[in-house]
């Protein structure tokens, strides 16, 4: 459907037609498509796609680092070993919760943040609203590591920003002893900053989306709600969510996706792998993989089979999205 | 006392009704923003604004010392930054350059052929694009040691795997935004020069080319940011090669070892933002639009 209005579009810019009417149909000469397509096949299958195959395969021995040294056997089957280590592992299944929580709490307040956001700009006049935009294209923009290291300086034990604001204002309204205050030790705080530099970084681009869609949607819609007494909270769950239903779907897909897998924000907050209790997913798999003595790579396989599946089952419901709208036709 | 005068007297009053938007508009700002000062504003402070309980927001004596340091000094002892920015932009503009053939290839034949394995290629592209380095990282590097040893060329420890993995990162989403750009292309023009004698190379260059580029140039700058970003594959492919150290790497290696220099670090920061902000405002609406995919056009 969209790529025929694209086309539609397309052609009225060019605005030729062919002199003489329609063009006879003939065939060019141009290379098959499957030569067209071979490099990138080629390339993602040796990079990207194998390495799948390989996961799941190491999942199910005992491959370490062990495995590597010159002379060594290779790895051997061991079933599914892992795996049943994993279920009765209480330190995955917390780690495992961790994750899915953070991911949620941070799907969710990007999703509530952007949208009315989004919902502010469309009612701001433009130059305002473009002002507001440029500045949330800064937060947007700012490379993960540098917001990062940005967010731990600002809540530094003794001389960062928010420690040093907390310890200044009256006791009786935040407690006292925030000077000393380490934000980086426990999960819960650490994780809610690691929410708040996430949030940070990704309510921009849900806002420009949801103020595009917004733009979409003819104003009579709106009159009609409001003619018809309608609040602003009833107008936008009759009249907005509907209208851009495929819009939230989609944002909320990637937004699990992209949060599920963080990794660089947490290894610059957390900043070292001794503390397993603030362990996400990807985290534990690199920490198996190349911080752990001896490296398990086995192991490391088995929990990002886990990552993984959890990752496609969303992937599937964005697939549905995708081949509805005709986007792989 | 003129007659204009209720008029403006209402519009006085509809901007004050207006104006809790606004004060919003300002914290969504401020919020958005502030991180980005402050990092800014911290490069700027001599140590002793720095190592103080004193925080002003403001430096009070602006000074460079930072970005000297971080750009005539070493950052990691024997290599300085301009090694680490060549590495950087190495790898960066040749995983675009090669990604860009690569998928402007591929999207050609998506967007204008009919062929068997069209869609399973199209759905193929939009899962890899979901799958995240993160989960895949250790069977890559195994993987990558494995073609190593069978090539015999060293691509962990230098920037040619890395340059590999960059290119093929990006290729799904690129190849899935330039689509759209060439089957917006109207094949009656392509034809017409057909007609008119031309060879299919002289159409690619002189009909699709021009009206493809501005897709090109977007789906690039975004292959630019993924790359020049990028951190956990570097990470793990340049183990102790501190000579091939792109930015980001050269810039958590710093703060491990001097977690307590902020202000080298938040300047080293603000050098590794800039190109990324640039790029970022430049390509800004076709982000949107490339990562949303049609959702907003319904």
């Amino acid at each position: 459907m969209v790529s025929t209005v694209e086309r539609e579009t397309g052609r009225g810019a060019a605005g030729q037609e062919p002199p003489g009417g329609p063009a006879p149909h003939r065939r060019r000469k141009l290379p098959a498509p499957y030569l067209l397509i071979a490099p990138a096949l080629i390339l993602l299958a040796v990079v990207l796609l194998w390495p799948i195959v390989q996961m799941v395969w190491y999942s199910l021995t005992d491959f370490t680092t062990r495995n590597l040294l010159p002379n060594q056997p290779g790895p051997a089957w061991n079933g599914f070993a892992h795996y049943r280590e994993l279920l009765g592992d209480t330190e995955f299944w917390t780690i495992l919760r961790n994750t899915v929580v953070v991911c949620a709490v941070m799907v969710g307040t990007t999703m509530v943040l952007g949208t009315l956001v989004g919902l502010l700009l469309h009612r701001l006049p433009t130059w305002f609203s473009g002002f507001v935009s440029v500045g949330m294209m800064l937060a947007w923009a700012t490379p993960a590591l540098s917001a990062s290291l940005v967010f731990r300086w600002l809540f530094l034990p003794e001389r960062g920003l928010v420690n040093v604001v907390l310890d200044r204002l009256p006791d009786r309204l935040v407690g006292d002893g925030w000077l000393e205050y380490n934000w980086f030790l426990e999960p819960l705080p650490l994780f809610t900053i690691l929410i708040t530099v996430i949030v940070w970084q990704s309510f921009p681009f849900v806002a420009v989306s949801v103020l595009a869609g917004l733009k979409s949607i003819p104003g009579e819609l709106y009159e009609a709600a409001k003619m018809d007494g309608a609040t602003a909270w009833k107008s936008f769950w009759s009249v907005t969510f509907p209208m851009l239903r495929p819009l939230f779907a989609l944002l909320l897909i990637l937004q699990i996706i992209w949060d599920l897998r963080v990794f660089t924000q947490l290894y610059i907050l957390a900043n070292s792998f001794q503390n397993k209790d603030v362990f996400l997913l990807s985290y534990y798999i690199y920490q198996q993989g190349f911080s752990a003595t001896p490296a398990d790579y086995g192991m490391g396989s088995a929990i990002a089979v886990v990552m993984t599946v959890l990752i496609l089952a969303v992937t599937a419901y964005y697939l549905r999205i995708m081949i509805r709208q005709g986007e792989t036709r | 006392m003129t007659a204009t005068r209720p008029a403006r007297r209402r519009s006085t009053a509809r901007r004050l009704r207006s104006l809790p938007l606004y004060l919003a508009g300002l914290a969504v700002f401020l919020f958005s923003v502030f991180p980005v000062y402050w990092m800014v504003a911290t490069a700027f402070k001599p140590v002793g604004e720095i190592f103080t309980r004193d925080q002003t927001l403001l430096p009070q004596a602006p000074t460079l010392e930072h970005f000297d340091r971080v750009v005539n000094g070493e950052l990691i002892p024997g290599v300085n930054f301009w090694q680490f920015l060549a590495n950087s932009l190495v790898v960066t503009v040749g995983a675009v350059a090669m990604g860009a053939v690569l998928s402007l290839l591929a999207a050609v034949a998506v967007a204008r052929f009919r062929f068997r394995l069209r869609t399973a290629f199209v759905i193929l592209l939009m899962v890899i694009q979901m799958v995240p380095m993160e989960a895949m990282i250790i069977s890559i590097f195994i993987n990558f040691r494995h073609l190593s040893e069978a090539t015999g060329t060293q691509l962990l420890g230098n920037l040619s795997g890395l340059l590999v993995v960059y290119t093929a990162v990006s290729l799904p989403i690129t190849v899935l935004m330039l689509r759209g750009f060439v089957e917006a292309v109207p094949k009656e023009l392509e034809e017409a020069a057909a007609i008119d004698g031309a060879g299919s190379w002289t159409v690619f260059w002189r009909i699709l080319m021009p009206l493809v580029a501005p897709g090109l140039v977007a789906a690039s700058i975004f292959a630019f940011i993924t790359a020049w970003n990028e951190f956990i594959v570097a990470l793990t492919f340049l183990g102790r090669s501190t000579d091939s150290y792109t930015l980001p790497l050269t810039l958590s290696y710093y703060f491990g070892r001097f977690g307590t220099e902020w202000g080298p670090i938040m300047a080293a920061s603000t050098l590794l933002t800039l190109p990324v902000m640039a790029f970022f405002l430049f390509v800004q609406r076709r982000m949107v639009s490339g990562l949303t995919m049609g959702a907003v056009k319904g």
